[in-house]
Formats: C-alpha cells, structure tokens, sequence
C-alpha cells in the first residue's frame, strides 16, 4: 500500500468531526479544553463578583443565591481541574507533540484516541446538562463527601449530583483510553536512533503523568460507582446508618485526588522545561536528575493523600506520618525547580513570550511550592485547613499549571500548529496583564484565609469576626484584579485568532530548537514527515563547542551540516 | 504573627501560631534565595551579541554541588519543621489534658446544637442545659468535647481557638480546648454541607467563672433534677435560621 493512499487528505466531516489524526484529535481536545476554561472562568468571575461585592447583581449573571454560589464553586473546581487542565495539558499537549517528538507518523492506536475524544466531549455534554435539570447542577464541592453527595435529601440536587458523577466518570474513561495510547506509542513507534535518554522531558513527564493518572483512577472509579449505586438504588457504601462509612470516600477521593495534582504538574514542567533549554540555548541542567527527581514525585505522590484529611476524623497519629510523606515530596520537587534555574546559568537567555511564561511558571509556582509546607504540616494545617489560606496556596500551583504553563506552551508551538507566528507585542501585553493581576488576586486571600476567612462560604456576614472592614477590602481588591485578568484574556483571544490569518509565516523551526517536531513542516501533513527522522542524539544539544550554530537537532547525523 | 489578624483566645492558639513562624521563617529564606538567583540568573545571561552560550551537562562536580549541597539542606529543613509540626499536633489532637467540663457538639444542617452539664457538673443528666447557636463557656477551663453530626460531614472550627475538626455522622469525635480570654468568638462550618453551609454560623461566649455560674443559674431549672426531660433552655435563635428558611424557598 503507497504512503499517499493511507495519508490521503480526508474529507471535511471526517477530518474536523471523526479524524483520526492525532494533531486534529489535539486542536479538539484544545480547543474544547479553551471552551470549557472561558465557562470555568465565568463562574469564578460570578462568585468572586459575589464575595467581592455581596448581594449585589452580578452583570450577566444576576443575584447569586446560596445554593446557585455552592454550584458555581463546584463546577469552576470540577471544570478548570477535569475539563481544562486534564484535556490542555495531557491530552491536547499530549497527542501533539508526543509523535511528533518521538518521530512517528501517529499514535499507536489512532481508533482508540478518537473514542477517547468522543467520549470526553460527551463528559463535558453530560455535566453542562445538569444545568438544565430541576433543582440545577450539584453543588457539593468538587471533592463530593458524601453523605451529602450520596443523598437527595442532603443536597438538594438528586439530578444534578448523579450527572456530575457520570461526567466525572467518563472523563475518567476517555482520559484512560488516552493514556494507555500514549504509553504505547512512546514504547513502541520512537524513531530509529531514540533510546530512552534521548527522549525529551515534556514526553517522560506526560507518560509518567498517563501512569500516574492510570494507577490512581481505579480506586476513585470504583468510589464513583459506589456513590452512583448510593444515589440511585439506595446502598449504603457511604452511610453510617447502614454500615457503611463516610471517610471510606475520602481515602478513595484523595488517593486519586492527590496524585492527580501531579497529573496535570508534570506535563507541564515538561512544556517549562523544552521552552528553558530553546530560550537560554542550553541543555537542561542534569536530564538525568530531572527524570529521577520525576520518578520520584510520582512514586511518592501514592503516599501523600491523607494530608488532605488530617482534621477529616482518621486516627490522629496517622497524620504523622503523611506529614512526614508530604514534607518528603517537597524534596524532589524542589530539586527539580533548583535544576531548572540552574539551567539558566551560562546561558544566552531570550526573553520571548514563551519565556517569559515559563519563567513566570518557575517563579509563581515557588510560591505556591513553599506554602504547601504550612498546609502538609499537621500542626499549622489544624488551623488553616480549608481557610482561604488553601484557596491561595493551592491556585499559586494551580494557576501557573493550567494557565501559565499552558499559555507558555500554547505560545511556543503554535508556529508548529498553524504554520503562523504569534504577535509579539501583544503577547508580551498579554502577558502583563495575566501575570500581575494573577498575584493581585491571590496575595490578599492568603491574608483574609490567616485572618480566618473559611472556603465556599457565599458571605460573611454571618461571622463577626470575617465582618471587618479590612478583610472585604481584600475581598474586593481580590474580585477587581480578577475583572482585570479576565479583560485581559481578549487580547490572547484576539492574538490567538487574527494571528492563524495575519501571523508572519513560521516556516519549520522558528526558534532553531533541536526536537524532531521541528523538522516537520509547519504546520505537519498528515503523517507529519515528509522524511521519516532518524535520531542520533539527545534533545538538548545546544551551545556545544566548536560549532557555528549554537543548536545540534537530533535528526542531523554526525559530521554533517553546520560544522 | 498571626494575632495581628485574628486574636488567640485558647491555651494552645500559640503554638500554632509559632508554628506558623518557624515555617515562615524557613521556607520564607529558601523563597526569598531561590527567587533571587533566578532573577539574578537572568539578569546575568540575557542573551548579548558575542557571547556564546556554555555548554554544561549538569555532571560535573564543581558545579553539581550547588544543586546537592541545598538539597540536603532542605533535607534538615523538613525535619526541622516535622519536629515543630508533629510536636503541636501530638499536644493537641493526640493527646488531652485532663477535663474539667465535657460539653457534646452537634452539627446538622444547618445549626450548631450543644448540650452543657447544668450545675451538676455532669453531661446526660436531667439538669442539662441545650442551646442552639451559642456555647457558653468559662475561660481558663479545660473542656473536652464530643462532637457528632446528625446528617453530612460538617467541620467545627473556631478560628480564634485555632480548633477545627469535621464532624462525622455515625461516629463521635472528641477534642478539647481551654479558653483563655473572655469574649465571644465565632463558629464557622468549614465543610460543604449543603445550601445553608454558609448560613450555619455559631458562637462561643466565653465567660468569667462569674459570669458563667449567673448564666447557668439563669437557664437550668431548679425543679429539672425531677422531670426526665430537660426542655427549660430556651433555644435563641439566631439570625441564620430566619435566612436558611428564606435559602430553602
């Protein structure tokens, strides 16, 4: 069979609608993750909105009642963590460039990534439907503790909560589907000349983020089908009146909830990482010791999941020892994190946009990195366990994950997307006006979270003590800068669009990277290369002596080119 | 540190708070440490004409010791702050000093309901005094208390006391605390509990011994020790139902 029969161009509705090409299976995967993060962030604008001026209308929205807040929060934590972090970064991230970086034509299972594509717009339909149901979308939090989630009675939401497991479940689906996927075509298909240290970070990191992702579902998916059968058929796994045990949910939640943090970090210190090395013309400081400080975060983020549960009612000296688990993973984390400024050193730094964001991740997610230690130490977590202490701890490793890295990836490769170069200015605009009012958001809610602000109350003035004049300025100025950061969300829009038009062409490697990526024209064919690639050495060669290009790509053999 | 924000009115609001310190003062130098020299990285090598990028792998031991020399630092580091940590969780959640009162905790959606010892001393008698929305206690008193939950998960947190422990249907929770300042200090549920988790506001009033013995002379009926059931306590209802019915609609 000829390579132009198999690699024929499809049809429109068989290419948008039921491709199996891998970067069009990517740009859905994106560009449905983009859809829901405008819907996500939407919500965060109505709650903030309403903690920042309380009772007041809310401009396109209306009055937030109690119930309608609990909702909101609900869906902004289900949606930015399962709709748009998990599809951005692994799974859009993730089809693009893992055949790509390995040098294949496509996945190894092409038919499956389609299904898993389905399946998970399907998950994103089913939750946005309990919109529409009586009584309205669930509103018990995004961990969903049961009781309250298994029953009707409690929430108020019998509709609402049942469909919110569903999607949860087959998000979780399409998300195995996809890993399974990745892991064998990195496995399998790398090209000819790729052993396993010449593959690049961002793809070790996203196929240890799919096993980590795959090792840690079961548990949360069998929890799923226990609450489900709570909700529908009255069992009782979850309630204490009939033998069974509130708590048993928690463990199952937070062993997949706690890896599921580092699900979604590692991808994108793997984006952090190729944008350092291409930016500072530098090798990553240590590739080894990256991957093994990896390895390490992901073994140990199985042991780490009661930290969420000290004051929850498990035995007390059990929070000892995930004390000592959580303080142990800050070990290799932070070594990472020192690898990458280390990076830095002696090298000949750009400061891009893509850069600029990728710095902005290692610096914001410092901060988020070093608060964590107050919330994993069992001590000072009794006092500011889900205060908004938590809320700002947990959005300043959050937000540089799902948005920051994102946007330093999304800037990096979208010439190897669309064929087009992004606006400079205006990314640079964008930029600032992301990166600053991000921490002018959540600065103060470390403040009102210390001072004793609680999570997912709708309003304060219940508590005499949260009733302070200075604790709603902060508020306040918390909500402005969001309204700010939000505005400033058009201007990538607006960047991201007019540039597939009006972007300077990119031509194959507009930032003289070395990875196989960028040997495939831009954007790639399907099939992608034109020359199937062959590897003849790691993906970080650059600066190296006695050469005229400060870059060495991986597919060009030895003694050729450039000398 | 933390006073400045919110006061410390319980026997062991201090260690959290120097807790909280130590750690700050800890993980404060290495933020501060590695922020710098990140920037100051960058500012050192931006890119100039003419001066060629370095080609380091990252094994070679003269300057691998600037990642291994932290690490084991940050090693000591943690232990250090386990030492601090583990030590204020042991004296507070682990272990508990003698009682001189036990009050009972109830969280059901969406109020707080306590039930305090009448002059007897002693819980589950006729004397008992049951109120809704408000403890009462005597400052400089070692309370233990039972905490359970009728309905959800609800959490029982008194940010001035630095106290927080979720409340569990089907099983009863013990804890304690010993005010050490009068005054009144809310009650906050901090876990979702349902439309009116934002509503199931409460309050602690602690009291002079005084000031406490009056309050329960004034709630506990003398003939109660007779009747089986103790119904004098009026239960003050506080503003939060009156907004809970109007959620519920």
């Amino acid at each position: 069979m000829s390579t132009e029969v198999l690699h024929a161009e499809p049809g429109i509705f068989r290419k948008y609608f039921f491709s199996t090409d891998h970067k069009m299976i990517a740009m859905q995967y994106l560009f449905t993750g983009m859809a829901m993060a405008l819907i996500g962030g939407f919500f965060a604008y109505v709650f903030r909105m309403q903690l920042g001026f309380p009772n007041h209308y809310v401009p396109g929205y209306g009055i937030v009642t109690p119930g309608r807040y609990n909702a909101l929060v609900t869906m902004h934590g289900s949606i930015m963590i399962f709709w748009v972090a998990m599809p951005v970064l692994i799974a859009a991230f993730g089809n693009f460039l893992i055949p790509l970086m390995v040098g294949c034509d496509d996945m190894a299972f092409p038919r499956i990534n389609r299904l898993s594509y389905q399946i998970f717009l399907l998950s994103a339909l089913v939750l946005l439907s309990s919109f529409l149901v009586k009584g309205g979308p669930f509103g018990g939090a995004w961990t969903a503790y049961p009781p309250l989630s298994a029953s009707g009675a409690y929430n108020l939401t019998p509709i609402g909560a049942t469909l919110w497991l569903l999607a949860v479940a087959l998000e979780f689906v399409a998300f195995l589907l996809g890993g399974i996927n990745f892991t064998v075509t990195v496995m399998n298909s790398r090209a000819p000349g790729m052993k396993m240290y010449d593959i690049p970070i961002v793809i070790w990191m996203i196929i240890l983020a799919s096993i980590v992702f795959m090792a840690s579902a079961g548990p949360l998916i069998a929890g799923a089908v226990m609450l489900l059968f709570d909700q529908t058929m009255s069992t009782g796994f979850f309630d204490p009146t009939r033998g069974g045990d509130p708590l048993l949910w928690q463990h199952l939640f937070w062993f997949f909830g706690h890896p599921e943090v580092y699900v979604v970090l590692l991808p994108a210190m793997g984006i952090v990482a190729e944008i350092i090395a291409v930016f500072a013309r530098k090798k990553i400081f240590g590739y080894k010791t990256v991957l093994y400080t990896t390895w390490a975060v992901g073994f140990l983020s199985f042991v780490v999941w009661a930290h969420h549960q000290f004051v929850a009612g498990i035995d007390p000296r059990m929070a000892n020892i995930f004390s000592v688990t959580t303080l142990l993973i800050s070990v290799p984390v932070t070594e990472m994190v020192f690898l990458y400024i280390a990076t830095l050193y002696g090298g000949s730094i750009h400061l891009d946009t893509p850069m600029l964001w990728a710095l902005a991740f290692i610096a914001e997610f410092m901060i988020g990195g070093v608060t964590g230690i107050f919330l994993g130490s069992s001590g000072t977590d009794i006092y500011l366990h889900d205060t908004y202490f938590l809320i700002a701890h947990f959005h300043y490793t959050f937000v540089p994950i799902a948005i920051i890295a994102v946007f330093a990836g999304l800037t990096f490769w979208y010439p190897k997307m669309f064929g087009r170069m992004l606006n400079e200015t205006l990314g640079k605009i964008h930029f600032w006006g992301t990166v600053i009012p991000f921490n002018v958001i959540f600065i103060p809610l470390f403040i009102t979270g210390i001072a004793g602000d609680q999570r997912r109350i709708y309003n304060y003035a219940q508590f005499a003590e949260q009733s302070r004049p200075y604790l709603q300025h902060l508020r306040t100025t918390s909500t402005i800068a969001l309204l700010v950061m939000l505005a400033f969300q058009l201007v990538f829009l607006f960047n991201f669009f007019s540039s597939l038009r009006n972007g300077k062409a990119a031509g194959a490697n507009p930032w003289r990277s070395n990875t196989l990526e960028w040997t495939a024209a831009s954007p790639p064919p399907h099939g992608n290369f034109a020359e199937m690639p062959t590897v003849y050495r790691g993906p970080y060669e650059y600066g190296l002596p006695g050469r005229a290009d400060d870059f060495l790509p991986q597919n060009v053999p030895d003694g050729a080119a450039g000398d | 540190m933390l006073e400045r924000y919110l006061t410390a009115a319980s026997s062991y609001a201090h260690s959290i708070d120097h807790l909280f310190i130590l750690i700050a003062l800890v993980v404060g130098f290495w933020l501060i440490a590695a922020e710098g020299m990140m920037f100051a990285l960058i500012f050192k090598f931006r890119a100039k004409d003419g001066r060629p990028t370095q080609y380091i792998t990252g094994e070679e031991p003269h300057l691998k010791r600037w990642i291994s020399i932290p690490h084991y630092i940050i090693i000591l580091c943690d232990i250090v702050i386990l030492a601090g940590a583990i030590t204020v969780w042991y004296r507070i959640k682990q272990v508990m000093p003698p009682a001189d009162v036990t009050v009972r905790v109830i969280g059901q959606q969406w109020a707080w309901s306590f039930q305090e010892p009448g002059p007897d001393g002693l819980l589950d008698t006729a004397d008992d005094i049951r109120t809704v929305g408000e403890l009462h206690v005597t400052v400089n008193t070692t309370y233990h208390f039972e905490l359970l939950s009728r309905d959800v998960v609800h959490s029982f947190a008194v940010p001035a006391f630095r106290l927080k422990q979720d409340a569990l249907p089907g099983r009863t929770i013990s804890g304690w605390f010993k005010p050490t300042r009068v005054g009144t200090y809310d009650i906050q549920c901090t876990q979702m509990c349902g439309i009116g988790h934002a509503l199931m506001a409460g309050r602690i009033i602690v009291e002079t011994p005084q000031d406490h013995a009056a309050w329960l002379l004034r709630n506990s009926n003398p003939a109660a020790a007779e009747k089986p059931v103790q119904q004098a306590a009026a239960a003050p209802t506080t503003d939060a139902s009156a907004t809970i019915a109007e959620a519920r609609r």
